[in-house]
């Protein structure tokens, strides 16, 4: 079987789009900055077809072997607890991801970013910049050592604090699968006041929780969470038949 | 079926490439659905991340028909937007992409990556991407779209990346047939379309208001 049919021309993969029930919303009332930013009206339907089942190929040459350890920067050593960070890229059929890159950053243990506009009155750290890379591995996996990010307060509400929480942005292989996301900590006590966090359906929060595993703790070096992370998957019917009528 | 994407079952086979596979060359043997992760907003702080110097260059400097779209990005108040993200993605000049994804093949265009990736930066407050423009591709319904590029907007504010197009006001005959333009209102396709400049082209784009951008679901 081929991805072509005479009749159509092509044959094209259709991206499963999750449910608005578990889908976060473009903009979010409680967020305040969503007010003028998010769009208003519906957004119209576009059908995929090749420049939405495309995506580039951003490989290895992005990635230096010490972007996986966010701890030694600068020729030093960064302050906080040495977390390591792994999980699997996998699309909603549960097929891996391989050789995609993974772009990260977050703020350092104080809950600062190295950033102009982050102006949070707590130290910058000099072994720290907050960013890292990876690409996962033919199996769709990856790790990284970070040091745990603080909570930091934002503004958005009196005493608005973000819970800790790492910025995830994949690429996957259709542009239709891009996707930027957070990942939090278990048990956050931060979680019920933050807006960002609770514009995610209450259904599907959990999916952005990372959960601690003991298993993979360091000895006498870092404590380890685990998060996989699902970008959507295509629908197959599409290839059951040659002549189904679905067109790209 | 949904599984909890965080207790899924272990990975024992690489993963096969998608055009021509079928459902039995997946390394379950069943269909899976797992939830998708949820989106979440860059932040303020995108830059210390998401920044690369080779980010502007979807076609590389000094390439023959290298051309600039700019474009600025307001919000609900006619504000410009100074710290958003944009990406493109197109076809190269012969409609082809240079990704495996493509049921015709990958193709290989000299000097061009397809892909852009640029910060709103003040001042001026606009992004540019240096590219070729994309030829036109098949729409699958027996026609060809119009030269198009997509794009992807990604700010604080947006708990998703929101989605768009950029057409060219100078292929007026191509628009007119594009599958995609033929199904919006008329006063609406306008917000897609830019305008010829000196180096290339020119869009704004609206998150909110009066001419508001009409932005897609994928
Ligand atoms: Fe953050």
């Amino acid at each position: 079987m081929t991805g072509t049919t005479p009749a159509s021309g092509l044959h094209l993969p259709r991206y499963l789009r999750e449910p608005d029930v578990t889908r976060t919303p473009v903009g979010f009332p409680d967020y305040r900055s969503t007010g003028l930013r998010a769009p208003l009206r519906t957004p119209v339907d576009l059908p995929h077809r090749l420049t939405e089942i495309t995506g580039p190929v951003l490989g290895e040459d992005r990635v230096k072997p010490e972007d996986a350890d966010l701890t030694l920067r600068n020729g030093g050593e960064a302050v906080g607890q040495r977390i390591l960070v792994y999980g699997r890229v996998l699309d909603s059929d549960g097929r891996p991801v391989p050789d995609a890159l993974v772009e990260v950053w977050q703020a350092n243990a104080g809950g600062r970013y190295r950033h102009v506009v982050d102006v949070f009155p707590a130290p910058l750290d000099p072994h720290f910049d907050g960013l890292g890379r990876v690409m996962t591995d033919s199996l769709g996996r990856y790790e990284f050592m970070t040091i745990k990010p603080g909570a930091y307060p934002w503004g958005n509400h009196h005493n608005a604090w973000r819970p800790a929480h790492i910025h995830f942005s994949l690429f996957g292989r259709a542009f239709t699968q891009r996707l930027v996301t957070q990942m939090y900590f278990p048990d956050d006590p931060l979680f019920g006041q933050d807006p960002i966090f609770n514009s995610i359906p209450a259904a599907a929060r959990h999916r952005a929780i990372s959960q601690f595993r003991l298993e993979r703790t360091v000895d006498n070096w870092a404590l380890a969470f685990e998060w996989n992370i699902v970008l959507r998957g295509a629908d197959q019917t599409p290839f059951e038949t040659e002549d189904d009528g679905d067109v790209a | 079926m949904t599984i909890d994407p965080l207790d899924v079952p272990d990975v024992t086979e690489p993963y096969q490439p998608l055009p021509g596979r079928s459902r039995s060359t997946g390394f379950l043997t069943e269909p899976l659905r797992l939830g998708t992760s949820p989106s979440a907003t860059v932040g303020p702080y995108l830059a210390i991340g998401l920044t690369w110097p080779d980010g502007t260059w979807a076609a590389d400097e000094g390439v023959e028909g290298g051309i600039w779209v700019r474009g600025r990005i307001f919000d609900g108040a006619d504000q410009v937007v100074p710290d958003a993200m944009v990406e493109t993605w197109q076809a190269d000049p012969d409609g082809g992409f240079p990704s495996p994804e493509d049921p015709r093949g990958a193709s290989s265009y000299p000097g061009f990556r397809g892909y852009s990736r640029v910060a709103t930066a003040q001042p001026p407050g606009e992004f540019a991407v240096h590219t070729l423009k994309p030829g036109r591709v098949p729409d699958g319904e027996g026609g060809l779209q119009a030269p198009h590029i997509d794009v992807s907007i990604f700010a604080r504010g947006l708990l998703d990346r929101v989605v768009t197009r950029i057409y060219f006001a100078d292929e007026a005959e191509a628009n007119a047939e594009d599958v995609v333009l033929r199904g919006l209102p008329e006063d609406r396709r306008a917000t897609l379309v830019a305008e010829p400049t000196q180096d290339g082209y020119r869009l704004d784009i609206h998150l909110q208001g009066e001419h508001e951008t009409v932005f897609f679901a994928v």
